[in-house]
């Protein structure tokens, strides 16, 4: 054992952030990320897409108890979820092309950890003020009727939006208008409740208290990130080349002080409460914040901006040597970044291709192989077929059913006389067919016989096919 | 030996610890992170109070909840039950013949037959309900006792040649070994052969086994050997053989008889039940 008596503690309180304001081309297009994925996310659920007097008529409805999936005019059955596979896919390796190109984007820009923390901070600046504000706010230990009040509307409006958050969730799958008013009534199913509870909790705690805390000890993905960038890989970083010694430092005494004048704007505008100018650091999310509050200060005191700017780690010992950076478009269009592309691009292109060449009629067959055929009481041969039947159309539908590959052979369906099924609209259906061959023609005295069902939409013609085999005598 | 590299400018502090000189750094855990790892342990120690969950010597604690995954089962399927009482009632009460033209009653009373089925049905019919030797075939469309709803559930019910119910349906075939002369049966059984026609026969031996025919067996199976219902005689002229129609197995039949049996259901199944088999098997394909 070493010789301190106390040893430090092994556990850390959570350091309170008060980011500052901040304006700049970066901030602007964070609020417009911001407005844009809010906007999608509490709108989709309200807007309508007229699918016909049988189905529902919300754009974008998951219907867990159906199993579809419907977006505007496209409509997933859950045989084909291989689409919502696809999506997924394509979603991971955006996230590995934007990774690549520009680091950790996603963090700064799009989620929605970020996304809602920078909600929550934006009504806390306008409850409690800036940065200034808040700490002195923070550091007045006497509990007043102002600091009360200043708190319960923070955390009024904070939970007023998370409610909202967690609302709009459920939206998506079911009727949003009559959810919305069944959970004003009561009348809303236990889940609906308990997914609003869940999800309001989450966003209340995660956006107004953990904020920082999930990206650096919950979230997985800064730690997957790091195996995507590489050097090329344009990231926030500061310039300390141009920027040291700083000032305030021993070394600005004796050499040539550099650019940084020590201000703190980046530190003071952090969201995750880090120096920038330590390098690069595991919680930065790549916001670029400190990108636009060091600009600012640049710009007053007539230095160039860029002191903290996004960079190539490449670019770094040109730099130091004196040499222009390589251009932004060398190291977004590599090798890497390009086979993500192509691949995200041919993901997308096949996903595409499987949608327009999506059959209206689908059509399965399973032969009944217990048993694989029955004697009938003249000696047929009688073979037994599971086709089901799915009706994509909104209205309901006449399906004939037909059996080629032997002249011998008929079709007879289970429970009717006639040759055609009925299926309702975006339904499916399980029809058995039987298929007999008379006694000693080829197809029942044969071990196999190779045959055809033909589907036809007694609606417009359309037809689709299915192969299958008959078993005849040959197999015993 | 490893060197243990010098510490530099800008390193964390370490926890203090330091064994053969190797020291730790202490990047201190956030200590609410420490709260959810208590919670954890707060909330596992409640759920094995709450929950079955600690192993004594002839059972387990039950928990304060009273929690079981076969209670749970029981209460599925009390659920269940109960949110059937009433098509099961509908179904136990409506004439037989009315089930087909009810598209609700006929999918409920076909899925719940087909289930019956696997349960009492499958170990002599298969699950396939394709028969073996003995045990008919229920998808072909030959029936010894008929084949159309009311037969089909009144066999059911009441089952065959058994000595539980009094409503059994009930025949017996002589064994003529007793009877005819072995040479005799041979001619029968030559004449059987040649009536169904698959294979040809020695047109003496069918001649003389279609007099004897007449004069013994034409009584239950016929004058042309169609067979009758009423008596649960088969059908001797088509395809179909139940103990298998070759030469040996005929033999076999005409010279000691056979004597199937079925169980009848109606002191195990409720009518609801063996009406839902009855549809079931009706529709499987060789229902009349």
């Amino acid at each position: 054992m070493s010789d301190q008596a106390t040893p430090p503690s092994l556990y850390a309180a959570r350091e309170p952030i008060f980011p500052r304001r901040v304006s700049g081309p970066f901030r602007n297009l964070k609020w417009i990320i911001l407005i844009v994925t809010l906007g999608i996310y509490y709108v989709v659920p309200w807007l309508r897409w007229d699918r016909g007097p049988d189905l529902p008529n919300q754009a974008v409805l998951l219907d867990l108890a159906n199993r579809r999936f419907y977006f505007f005019w496209i409509d997933i059955w859950s045989h084909e979820f291989y689409f919502v596979a696809g999506l997924l896919i394509m979603a991971g390796l955006g996230l590995f092309l934007f990774t690549s190109a520009l680091g950790r984007v996603w963090c700064g820009y799009a989620c929605p950890q970020t996304v809602w923390t920078d909600l929550f901070i934006l009504v806390e600046r306008w409850v409690e003020g800036d940065r200034n504000a808040r700490l002195r706010l923070h550091r007045q230990e006497k509990t007043d009727f102002r600091k009360v009040r200043l708190r319960l509307t923070k955390w009024t409006l904070w939970l007023l939006i998370s409610v909202a958050t967690g609302g709009a969730w459920v939206f998506y799958f079911a009727d949003a208008p009559t959810l919305f008013v069944d959970l004003f009534t009561g009348q809303a199913a236990a889940v609906a409740y308990i997914t609003v509870a869940i999800l309001t909790a989450t966003t209340f705690g995660f956006g107004g208290f953990a904020r920082e805390q999930i990206c650096i000890y919950a979230c997985p993905w800064p730690r997957i990130q790091a195996a995507m960038m590489d050097e090329d890989t344009l990231t926030v970083a500061y310039r300390e080349w141009r920027g040291e010694p700083r000032k305030h430092s021993e070394e600005a005494k004796s050499e040539p002080m550099g650019d940084c004048i020590d201000c703190m704007a980046c530190v003071n505008v952090c969201p995750m409460g880090i120096d920038i100018r330590d390098g690069q650091q595991l919680e930065c999310i790549t916001c670029a914040l400190c990108i636009d509050a060091c600009d600012d200060v640049m710009e007053r005191i007539g230095k160039p901006r860029g002191l903290i700017d996004y960079i190539a780690l490449s670019d770094e010992k040109l730099e130091r040597a004196g040499n222009k950076p390589r251009a932004i478009w060398k190291h977004i269009f590599r090798p890497r970044t390009l086979l993500y592309t192509a691949l995200w691009g041919g993901v997308g292109v096949a996903l595409m291709v499987a949608l327009f060449i999506r059959a209206d009629i689908e059509v399965t067959v399973a032969p009944v192989r217990n048993p694989t055929f029955v004697t009938m009481s003249d000696g047929s041969i009688r073979n037994t077929y599971d086709i089901r039947l799915r009706n994509k159309n909104n209205d309901e539908r006449l399906f004939r059913i037909a059996v080629q590959g032997d002249p011998a052979v008929r079709i007879q369906l289970e429970g009717t006389p006639y040759a055609s099924v009925s299926v309702a609209a975006d339904a499916s259906h399980l029809q058995r067919v039987y298929v007999i061959a008379p006694p000693n023609s080829s197809p029942a005295e044969a071990e196999r016989t190779d045959i055809r069902f033909w589907i036809e939409d007694l609606s417009n013609g359309d037809r689709a096919y299915k192969d299958s085999s008959f078993t005849g005598k040959g197999q015993q | 030996m490893t060197k243990v590299p010098p510490k530099q400018e800008g390193d964390p502090n370490t926890t203090g610890h330091s064994w053969d000189g190797i020291e730790e750094f202490d990047n201190p855990m956030p200590r609410w992170w420490l709260w959810c790892f208590y919670l954890t342990i707060i909330w596992g120690v409640g759920y094995t109070i709450a929950y079955p969950a600690w192993p004594l010597v002839s059972s387990a604690t039950a928990g304060l909840l009273g929690y079981s995954t076969r209670g749970e089962v029981a209460q599925e399927i009390a659920a269940v039950e109960t949110a059937n009482e009433g098509i099961n009632a509908q179904l136990a009460s409506v004439e037989l013949t009315e089930i087909a033209a009810n598209p609700e009653l006929n999918g409920y009373a076909t899925s719940a037959g087909a289930a019956v089925f696997r349960t009492w049905c499958a170990q002599c019919h298969g699950s396939g309900a394709a028969g073996f030797v003995g045990y008919p075939n229920l998808l072909d469309d030959d029936w010894l006792w008929g084949g159309d709803i009311e037969n089909i559930h009144a066999t059911i019910a009441h089952g065959i040649r058994n000595e539980d119910d009094p409503d059994a349906r009930y025949s017996e075939m002589p064994a003529f070994g007793d009877i005819l002369e072995p040479e005799e049966i041979t001619q029968v059984v030559n004449y059987v052969m040649d009536l169904s026609g698959a294979t040809p026969m020695d047109p003496t031996q069918v001649a003389a086994g279609s007099e004897l025919f007449l004069d013994n067996c034409s009584a239950c199976h016929g004058e042309q050997g169609l067979g009758d219902r009423e008596q649960g005689a088969p059908n001797l002229a088509d395809a179909i053989w139940l103990y298998g129609g070759d030469y040996d197995a005929l033999m076999e039949t005409v010279t000691y008889s056979r004597y199937g049996v079925m169980p009848p259901w109606t002191q195990r199944l409720t009518e609801a039940e063996i009406r839902a088999v009855a549809v079931y098997v009706h529709q499987l394909g060789g229902g009349e």
